[in-house]
């Protein structure tokens, strides 16, 4: 950490060319994440905000500019383990049961086998999947992979989530539930988040802030501060400022990508 | 009970296919010798001997006077699945070696990979007397130099199948490895390797019986007497006296073949402990 006020992340003129053909696939991104804070990128596809999430990941580098994670570079970070990664696809490895796949950051980081032991525990329980420590990751359901990876993710305590759209592929109602969970998991650990989605109403609902991005050449439209009270549960849904907040990031998102297409 | 039904079937479809055969063979026996047919081949004694007289001879003696033929067959077939698993094993360790450092290493890959496949393309009975000279005579074993001739058939589709596996690892695993700042070897140990097993294996089931081929024809320049391949020799020379003889060493040398093949399979099913569907 470099001082007490360094930004947990922060992004200054970044941008990102693709080397096949020309597409700028970000242009000139300028922001900072505070410490704590839940940031939802939010944009149609090849706005670029699953390259940006990469790029605070030290898995691609940008073309420009700088991204500094609590001071450090991404690289560093990353050598560090100072962030945890959740993919779209739970990306779980069949050969391990649910306790070794969440404990698998911690053989890298070399801990011992009791105190993984002990770790795994913990975790499932955050997850809420004590029980099923010996199952193999194709005996649960895509949800329940989606908080295996979640508790992989945060299994080493990382000060920092990137989370790649991790509820996408599930359809709606486990989505709402994961949604609800993961705010809880988040005021838990108490780390900042990153999370990618092109869902309105879960960028919304989730966030402190969300930041709307537009495509070719990825920009940032406008960020929205979500002033909806915490902790937020189902009735958050039925709140008229949420439907405020929603509408908001709609048209944003309208007006950024002209009025044909539907997000 | 699941699992008994699912051993009774396993073992009932192969007998109920054996039957069948059985009866083809005898039918067609039956049908050509009664009416006299001779295309595309004249059906006696010698051209299609009796199944169960096949299966009668393992139990008359070898020679006048002799022990049992099976008694013979079973010592040579031992001596034979000794070359067989030493070249089995050299085999595969020589192709997962291959196949991991082929996949890290491009240039390697490029200037060796050709002479790998050239290596195929040499009958084993053409190297096979090189073999037996370089090694034979130096206070090795005999069998020695056959193995290294059956690991010369078996390494090549580990080699293959290695390289197969550990280059098709999912990349969105090896971006999760990245992101946890994973070194190489951990990458290649925790995941490339689990991920590659199914292909491993997949090329294990081929050497398994391969190398049995390779020890066989291994024997016969080397003019080992004690093993299938000496056994098979000679019964070739007495074939028009005693074709069901020749008949019998084969069912014994395609018994030891599928012994091969099994333990490669269970071998599989207690390692592998992939997704079931990924599992051929």
């Amino acid at each position: 950490m470099s001082g007490p006020h360094a930004a947990a992340v922060s992004i200054a003129g970044v941008s990102k060319t693709f080397e096949h053909g020309s597409t700028v696939a970000l242009d000139g991104i300028d922001i900072d994440f505070q410490p704590g804070e839940f940031i939802s990128l939010i944009g149609p596809s090849g706005c670029g905000k699953s390259t940006l999430l990469r790029i605070i990941g030290d898995l691609i580098q940008p073309t420009e500019g700088m991204v500094l994670i609590g001071g450090k570079t991404p690289k560093q970070a990353r050598l560090d383990r100072d962030y945890g990664m959740v993919f779209q696809e739970a990306t779980l490895f069949d050969w391990r049961t649910v306790a070794k796949n969440v404990a698998l950051p911690l053989e890298l980081t070399g801990w011992t086998r009791q105190r993984r032991a002990a770790r795994v525990q913990e975790m499932l329980e955050l997850v809420e999947l004590t029980g099923f420590e010996g199952h193999r990751p194709w005996q649960l359901s895509g949800g329940m992979q989606q908080r295996v990876a979640i508790a992989r993710a945060l299994s080493f305590d990382p000060s920092l989530l990137l989370m790649d759209e991790p509820f996408g592929a599930l359809d709606e109602m486990t989505r709402d539930r994961l949604n609800i969970e993961l705010l809880r998991i988040w005021e838990a650990a108490g780390s900042t988040v990153v999370f990618v989605t092109h869902s309105i109403s879960e960028a919304v609902f989730l966030s402190s802030r969300v930041v709307v991005m537009s495509a070719r050449p990825g920009r940032i439209t406008r960020v929205v501060d979500v002033g909806l009270p915490r902790p937020r549960g189902i009735e958050t849904r039925e709140d008229p400022l949420f439907f405020e907040l929603a509408t908001e990031v709609r048209e944003l998102l309208r007006e950024s990508h002209g009025a044909g297409e539907a997000v | 009970m699941h699992v008994l039904r699912a051993t009774v079937k396993r073992i009932a479809v192969p007998v109920a296919v054996l039957a069948g055969l059985w009866v083809l063979w005898e039918s067609y026996r039956w049908v050509w010798s009664t009416t006299g047919w001779g295309w595309p081949f004249i059906v006696d004694e010698f051209a299609m001997p009796h199944l169960h007289d096949m299966v009668a001879r393992l139990w008359d003696p070898a020679q006048t006077g002799g022990p049992m033929l099976i008694q013979l067959l079973l010592e040579r077939a031992l001596f034979t699945a000794r070359e067989a698993f030493f070249g089995f094993v050299l085999g595969s360790v020589i192709g997962l070696a291959f196949g991991t450092l082929f996949h890290f290493f491009q240039l390697m890959r490029r200037g060796v990979m050709p002479y790998v496949v050239a290596s195929q393309t040499v009958p084993i009975l053409a190297i096979a007397p090189m073999v037996v000279i370089w090694l034979g005579g130096k206070g090795l074993p005999v069998w020695v130099p056959v193995s290294v001739i059956a690991a010369f058939l078996t390494f090549f589709p580990v080699t293959i199948n290695t390289l197969r596996g550990l280059d098709s690892t999912d990349p969105r695993k090896l971006e999760l490895m990245r992101s946890l700042a994973a070194s190489d070897w951990e990458t290649l140990w925790k995941v490339k390797f689990p991920s590659a097993l199914p292909y491993i294996f997949a090329a294990l089931k081929v050497s398994a019986t391969a190398s049995v081929v390779g020890a066989i024809i291994g024997e016969l320049p080397s003019s080992i007497q004690d093993g299938l391949g000496g056994a098979i020799l000679n019964f070739n020379q007495y074939y028009s006296l005693d074709p069901t003889a020749l008949w019998a060493t084969n069912i014994v040398t395609a018994a030891l073949g599928i012994g091969f093949f099994l333990v490669v399979v269970l071998a599989e099913k207690l390692v592998v402990r992939a997704a079931p569907e990924q599992l051929a």
